[in-house]
């Protein structure tokens, strides 16, 4: 309203035709990572070191026959592959969105944060030095790391006078990666057998997960899209500033407390079922927002389409790339993430702030 | 006097290190056993088994405190350590590489260490350049880019089998285990070379501290000393890596933790060195003998160091 009036007629119209121009691109963004997303499942169900036509595809679903290697194939390793990737890949973009929204800060991401590192720490203590083997033994542990690393990388950043900048945050996030890496490797290298059990795991993959853990972590992720499409609107008004926000009454304690319950719930379940993924909450967030502009809402719902295509497309893609070998997912998307975080790194935007 | 002290420390903690373990031996015996008398059985024990190991966890670690000195002096930055700009995860690829790929042994995972490691730090140091260094783009490049070859790093142990996965693992979290009297000389050469070389370049280091401009007024060439420098921070290291694999944190802690207790307001070079020393000296011991079974002492160094490191952030913070 204000903007109107300082700056004339002719500002306010342009800015209605960007407004009403930007509603297009993020109503055409979303129908075309539909689209994408679907083709992206259908792919990720069909193509591999054996790949499955379409109507076999079908017939395994429709006409379940145990005795077809190409039906056990498509049920038992596909599908949970392929909605792993859904859940983990949305879980760790939106994780992302969420921290870059509460803290302002352009650089946030669960693995650069440490967040994940702290899941991952607490799987190996529970798969190292307790000895459990299953999901849902350390599912609660992987959480449970996701939360004492955010609040250990919120303390320790935001300690001081002028709160949690940017390269705070990330340094602390560094810290408390290598604290924990370190720590994590002692225990791994006393136990070969959770050496040999955390190598794979901590690659970060979406493949070799049955239907059990993806349905484990469903229900979890899936609270933690509902909280971060809750918090959208606070996180608006906290995108104006911390002063201008808390008089527009968004509850500014009780946001970052959602924040960390929703970062918690994303990117501690999908830890737990993939693996440390880095780099999809950091990447696909600011992608989505050349299309969404800077409302919360469609930041959450673009970056969890985009973010489970990306996941998806990079594990076809690790499947075709050596096959008969296979290419992680975490490896690929830190391949491609890795020289993002490096170009933003470079802008003056994200490290002067 | 803190000279003094610090000499003091290293003995005491050579003198524990070289009588703890599954045979105990008594002080006195432990300078019997150095001077040639005591019984063979104990003499084996301190000097051939232990002896090693305590003289190379000291001459490490004070070649990873010179380095990562003379690297917070030439970056001006507290954080401007080699672990930072990516040196240890480089050459943990190159000796992967090295090992798993090419199937070379501890000669052939040492040159591979020191190439990547140099190469990475090379890159690190090109993408982070804009206008000059900035120590927050510095750390960010050098995440990237670590995150890159780790990712690629775990690829390669995950193709491996086990035991040849284990090992890289333990070699690389940094390691004396399997080290003799070959390396100590190894070492100790490497050191008597490039230490007096690093001595002669201290003053002008000094001079660089304070400024370019200064420096040049001084008669000093600005960018000739800074070159040598790096190249000797950098030789330093990589020794270090090729003969240990890279144990973390030491370079970035030891200069800090010297600069306090020195009171000086730069870096200072010889302290630096031997609370290196005495870091990696405590945390061998500590790796050695704190667990149910022996530990690499790099995982010491990673988990302590670290700790220093989130405290160092937060005491910068108060500050500012």
């Amino acid at each position: 309203m204000s903007m109107g009036v300082t700056l004339g007629i002719p500002a306010t119209t342009r800015a209605q035709r960007a407004v009403r121009s930007r509603g297009r691109s993020k109503v055409l963004a979303l129908v075309a990572g539909t689209v994408l997303l679907i083709v992206a499942m259908v792919a990720s169900l069909l193509v591999g070191v054996r790949t499955i036509a379409p109507e076999i595809a079908l017939q395994a679903f429709l006409g379940f026959d145990p005795t077809s290697v190409e039906h056990v194939i498509i049920r038992d390793y596909r599908l949970p592959r392929t909605l792993l990737g859904l859940l983990a890949g949305s879980a760790f973009g939106v994780s992302g969105a969420l921290i870059q929204a509460a803290t302002r800060n352009p650089l946030a991401d669960p693995g650069i944060l440490g967040v994940n590192a702290g899941a991952a720490f607490f799987v190996i203590v529970a798969v190292g030095l307790l000895g459990l083997r299953t999901i849902d033994a350390y599912l609660g542990f992987a959480m449970l790391g996701a939360v004492a690393a955010t609040a250990v990388v919120y303390a320790v950043g935001a300690s001081g006078r002028d709160g949690a900048t940017p390269m705070r945050l990330v340094l602390a996030g560094v810290a408390l990666s290598a604290v924990l890496s370190g720590i994590g490797s002692s225990i791994t290298l006393l136990n070969p057998q959770a050496f040999d059990q955390m190598r794979h795991w901590s690659i970060g993959s979406i493949a070799g997960r049955d239907m059990h853990i993806v349905a484990t972590v469903a229900p979890v992720i899936a609270t933690g899209h509902l909280l971060a499409l809750v918090l959208a609107r606070p996180l608006n008004a906290v995108a104006l500033g911390d002063e201008l926000a808390s008089t527009l009454g968004a509850g500014l304690g009780l946001t970052r407390v959602g924040v960390a319950i929703g970062v918690t719930l994303l990117a501690g379940g999908a830890t737990a079922a993939a693996g440390p993924v880095g780099f999809l909450g950091l990447m696909v967030p600011h992608a989505v927002r050349w299309f969404s502009g800077p409302d919360q809402r469609w930041i959450v719902i673009l970056t969890a389409v985009f973010s489970a295509i990306l996941i998806l497309v990079a594990d076809v893609a690790g499947r075709l790339l050596i096959a008969p070998d296979e290419l992680e997912a975490g490896i690929l998307t830190a391949l491609i993430g890795a020289p993002v975080l490096i170009l933003l790194a470079r802008r003056r935007k994200a490290t002067g702030l | 006097m803190l000279f003094a002290v610090l000499v003091g420390l290293a003995l005491v903690l050579m003198l524990v290190s070289l009588s703890s373990g599954r045979l105990p031996v008594a002080a006195t015996d432990i300078w019997a056993a150095l001077v040639g008398g005591a019984s063979p059985n104990v003499r084996m024990v301190v000097v051939e088994w232990r002896l090693p190991r305590v003289l190379l966890a000291l001459l490490l670690g004070m070649a990873l405190g010179l380095s990562g000195a003379i690297f917070q002096s030439l970056t001006r930055n507290p954080l401007g350590s080699p672990d930072v700009i990516g040196f240890s995860t480089g050459s943990y690829s190159g000796a992967l590489v090295a090992m798993l790929i090419l199937g070379g042994g501890p000669q052939e995972m040492g040159v591979g260490a020191v190439i990547g490691g140099l190469a990475t730090a090379m890159i690190v140091y090109a993408f982070a350049w804009k206008n000059g260094i900035q120590g927050f783009r510095l750390i960010v490049v050098g995440i990237g880019v670590s995150a890159m070859l780790g990712a690629f790093n775990l690829w390669l142990m995950r193709q491996a089998d086990l035991p040849a996965a284990l090992a890289a693992a333990i070699w690389g979290a940094g390691t004396l285990n399997g080290l003799g009297q070959s390396d100590v000389k190894l070492v100790a050469a490497v050191l008597l070379a490039l230490m007096p070389l690093t001595i002669a370049l201290a003053r002008p280091m000094r001079q660089l501290e304070l400024g370019d401009d200064l420096a040049v007024s001084t008669g000093v060439s600005a960018s000739a000393t800074r070159l040598a420098l790096l190249v000797l921070g950098v030789a330093l290291m990589a020794t270090v890596t090729a003969v240990s694999g890279p144990i973390t944190f030491v370079a970035l802690a030891a200069p800090q933790i010297a600069r306090r207790l020195a009171h000086a307001p730069g870096v200072p070079l010889a302290s630096s060195a031997l609370v290196g020393g005495l870091m990696l000296l405590a945390a061998d011991w500590l790796a050695q003998h704190a667990f149910a079974s022996p530990l690499p002492v790099g995982t010491m160094t990673v988990s302590i160091g670290g700790l220093y490191f989130v405290g160092l952030l937060l005491r910068e913070i108060r500050r500012s």
